[in-house]
């Protein structure tokens, strides 16, 4: 297969505003080396970037993090998106979300609002969240609903939350969510550092899987549930990003520009907004075009007859596993590299009475 | 597992969240939704156009038929039925 002479643009850009959090998850996604990203894009330059993907073909803009709501510039950044037409998707903790700060975004044209629980109650909620924030969580979800948005509760699950989740979405009928997000814990940044006491065991997910299907037939039409699989428990990989530059691109709180947020140690040249036009970026550069498309690929993955479904899985797994971005997502139980999976999911599934719920977590740091 | 059916007096229009627009850059109608983009065809289109919580989905089926003639009634009700399924549309039916 040969790759087009200029991509199919982009449908969507994570906005990663800034890395600081009042949160101190220990899945976060951010990279291990927080500290590095504090020289963040100023106001004009991400309206700027706005701009440019709006120009490029770019038709949802997604403002997460870190904590979107630390930049006092929110709602000018949404203005900027709303008034060229894109759809602005806020993922916050709400932690900041007063209903002052709602309006000023209501009024800015913000058109949907994602809000992170860590659990269906403040114990564990706030334990896993590093911080008193439940409560917060649950009056900023109200005011979400009050204002007219619809609400969506994203919910990270892991070992440590997963056999709780009937009561997950019984709080989130409580607080009438239209969408829930039960998303597994993917293994990068500060999630793969605490991969150990994250990865659930076979019997949790088995079990959590069960009351997700029953939720979803129960609730069709009145609630969607969304439930991602946990690769490391898949036959098959992920199509990560839905291909590696041909839906979404990412843009960091310092300007690099990656087509996955978890693309930070890749070995490839640097891109940044700073030093060059969004175009150029997803048309041209060598961090975009490097792993597009199924040319790059190696075999089991070049003579796989699931290599257009799939497209590699995750370059940015592959590399965290193996130390090598070109290589078939381990996750596959077709790569060379699976046991470095199934010794993770091994491990997992030992015997280890008492630890379920109680093994430490390192706490990522807020900024 | 069943799907949902839209009824025949339901009134569909774009769910909470949900915004149709043109998009330049393809040159087609999108529906734009928090995590997904639905680029439509010309028909799914026109069909979407005509939600707006007051036409009745016999209503629909009948002005598209002014539209394009011969349209049939099963083929717009499964439309509709899909997309309120995944809520892209909400049904109003009182």
């Amino acid at each position: 297969m040969t790759e087009p002479a200029v991509p199919e643009p982009p449908m969507g850009l994570l906005a990663e505003l800034t890395y600081r959090c009042p949160l101190a998850c220990a899945y976060c996604s951010n990279p291990i080396e927080i500290a590095a990203y504090r020289d963040e894009l100023d106001t004009a330059d991400w309206q700027r970037v706005v701009t440019e993907a709006a120009e490029l073909g770019v038709l949802q803009l997604h403002l997460s993090g870190g904590e979107p709501l630390l930049r006092r510039d929110l709602a000018d950044i949404v203005a900027t998106a709303s008034g060229l037409g894109l759809y602005t998707n806020l993922v916050t903790s709400a932690l900041g979300l007063n209903e002052k700060r709602a309006a000023e975004l209501h009024d800015a044209g913000l058109d949907h609002v994602q809000v992170s629980l860590q659990a269906d109650e403040p114990t564990l909620s706030d334990r896993i969240a590093g911080t008193p924030s439940f409560e917060r969580k649950i009056a900023a979800a109200r005011t979400v609903r009050d204002l007219g948005w619809p609400l969506t509760l994203n919910v990270v699950l892991h070992r440590q939350n997963i056999d709780r989740v009937d009561r997950v979405l019984a709080a989130a009928e409580d607080l009438g969510a239209d969408r829930i997000e039960l998303a597994n814990t993917q293994y990068y940044g500060w999630a793969w550092h605490n991969r150990t006491a994250l990865l659930p065991s076979r019997e949790q997910l088995a079990q959590a899987e069960v009351t997700v299907r029953a939720a979803k037939e129960r609730l069709r039409g009145q609630m969607e549930i969304i439930y991602v699989v946990p690769d490391y428990y898949a036959t098959y990989p992920k199509p990560c990003m839905g291909g590696w530059g041909a839906r979404q691109l990412v843009v960091v709180p310092t300007g690099d520009a990656m087509p996955c947020l978890a693309a930070h140690e890749l070995p490839l040249p640097r891109a940044n907004v700073r030093d060059g036009s969004l175009r150029w970026i997803w048309e041209d550069s060598p961090m975009f075009s490097a792993f597009r498309g199924t040319d790059w690929m190696p075999d089991p993955c070049r003579s796989c007859e699931r290599r257009d479904v799939d497209l590699g899985g995750c370059r940015c797994q592959a590399f965290a596993l193996t130390g090598d971005a070109t290589r078939t997502d381990p996750v596959c139980h077709l790569s060379p590299d699976h046991h470095l999976v199934e010794s993770a999911v091994e491990a997992a599934n030992a015997d280890r009475a008492g630890e379920t719920v109680s093994l430490p977590l390192v706490a990522r740091p807020h900024a | 597992m069943t799907g949902l059916t839209v009824p025949t007096t339901g009134r569909p229009r774009l769910g909470r969240g949900v915004r149709m627009r043109f998009d330049k850059t393809r040159g087609k109608h999108v529906l734009v939704l928090p995590e997904t983009v639905v680029v439509l065809n010309a028909t799914g289109a026109a069909i979407l156009e005509l939600c707006d919580g007051q036409r009745t989905v016999t209503d629909i089926v009948a002005a598209l038929r002014e539209q394009f003639g011969e349209v049939p009634d099963e083929q717009v009700v499964g439309y509709l039925s899909k997309l309120a399924e995944r809520r892209h549309l909400e049904i109003l039916d009182d």
